[in-house]
């Protein structure tokens, strides 16, 4: 499998998970309608999303919560499991502007005989603010326990 | 202080749930929604790369759910006008066991949560909620928190 597998051994409090950037386009949006179908005109529809007193089209907030999934789901490997995933919609972000995916472990536990690591996630924009902030928690394989 | 939409009355409605709608999962539409969400991992693309893993097979990625809508329980909320706002607050997630290439997801809403508060242009009703995705061996695959505001 394509990324490197992380174990729990491998991971303290404060570890950096990421950074995965995106570089969403207005393609990527209506696909991203059409594979979901959320087809809320406001995600490429430019003068329904200005009639709407929006800056211009947006980003669907699933979207962003998807790219935190791919960021926890890479993180996790093919041998972790993300047992759960929460995003909060504070900010707009627009298409032809990149957003970074990143995130800390904040905590590592053991729980039903489950290695866990809590981790703290967010998008930022290219100005670097956090317009979707989140959380995660994701189960690890362990190096010895096999 | 009272609040004004979101009154005694109205929050008795917590509870109320929504039509069962039943999804086949398609291998297509699992790499059709990897491919629009821009993510390559062999797990949600490539079925022969993921046969080897502890998976057996192609699964589908955690936001994948989001293709499989169900109708969401009718709220009444009589002192919200029609000039209100919504957007989508955001979502908490919990994943007990993967989607996989031909499992029958059945996908029910209940109104989980009804809340006010007060924002700086009036009221803000928060409206929660939680879908519950369960497969054809009745296991429950996933549980979705969703938030919709409304202002």
């Amino acid at each position: 499998m394509a990324t490197k597998q992380h174990y729990i051994e491998d991971v303290e409090i404060g570890s950096e998970i990421g950074p995965l950037e995106k570089n969403p386009t207005t393609q990527q949006l209506v696909k991203y309608a059409g594979a979901s179908g959320d087809f809320y005109q406001i995600h490429y529809d430019k003068d329904f999303a200005l009639a709407n007193k929006l800056p211009g089209v947006i980003l669907h907030g699933a979207l962003k919560n998807a790219f935190l999934g791919q960021l926890v789901t890479d993180f996790a490997g093919e041998l972790g499991w993300v047992r759960k995933l929460s995003v909060q919609y504070r900010g707009m972000d627009q298409p032809g502007s990149k957003v970074v995916c990143r995130g800390k472990v904040a905590k590592k536990y053991t729980e039903h005989g489950h290695h866990l690591v809590d981790c703290d996630i967010w998008l930022e924009n290219a100005k670097g603010e956090k317009t979707t902030p989140g959380s995660a928690t994701v189960i690890l394989p362990s190096r010895s326990a096999r | 202080m009272a609040n004004k939409i979101v009154t005694d009355e109205a929050r008795k409605q917590i509870g109320r749930t929504g039509e069962i709608r039943t999804y086949e999962v398609e291998r297509g539409a699992i790499r059709r929604f990897a491919e629009a969400i821009g993510d390559s991992n062999p797990l949600f693309n490539d079925e022969l790369a993921s046969r080897n893993t502890r998976f057996g097979g192609m699964i589908a990625p955690p936001t994948f759910y989001r293709s499989m809508g169900s109708p969401i329980p009718n709220v009444d909320l009589p002192g919200m006008g029609s000039q209100f706002r919504g957007l989508d607050g955001g979502s908490d997630w919990e994943y007990f066991h993967p989607i996989r290439v031909g499992d029958r997801i059945s996908v029910q809403s209940r109104l989980a949560d009804l809340r006010e508060s007060e924002g700086r242009l009036g009221p803000m009703v928060f409206i929660v909620m939680e879908t519950t995705y369960t497969n054809q061996f009745g296991e429950v695959c996933a549980t979705q928190r969703s938030t919709a505001i409304r202002y």
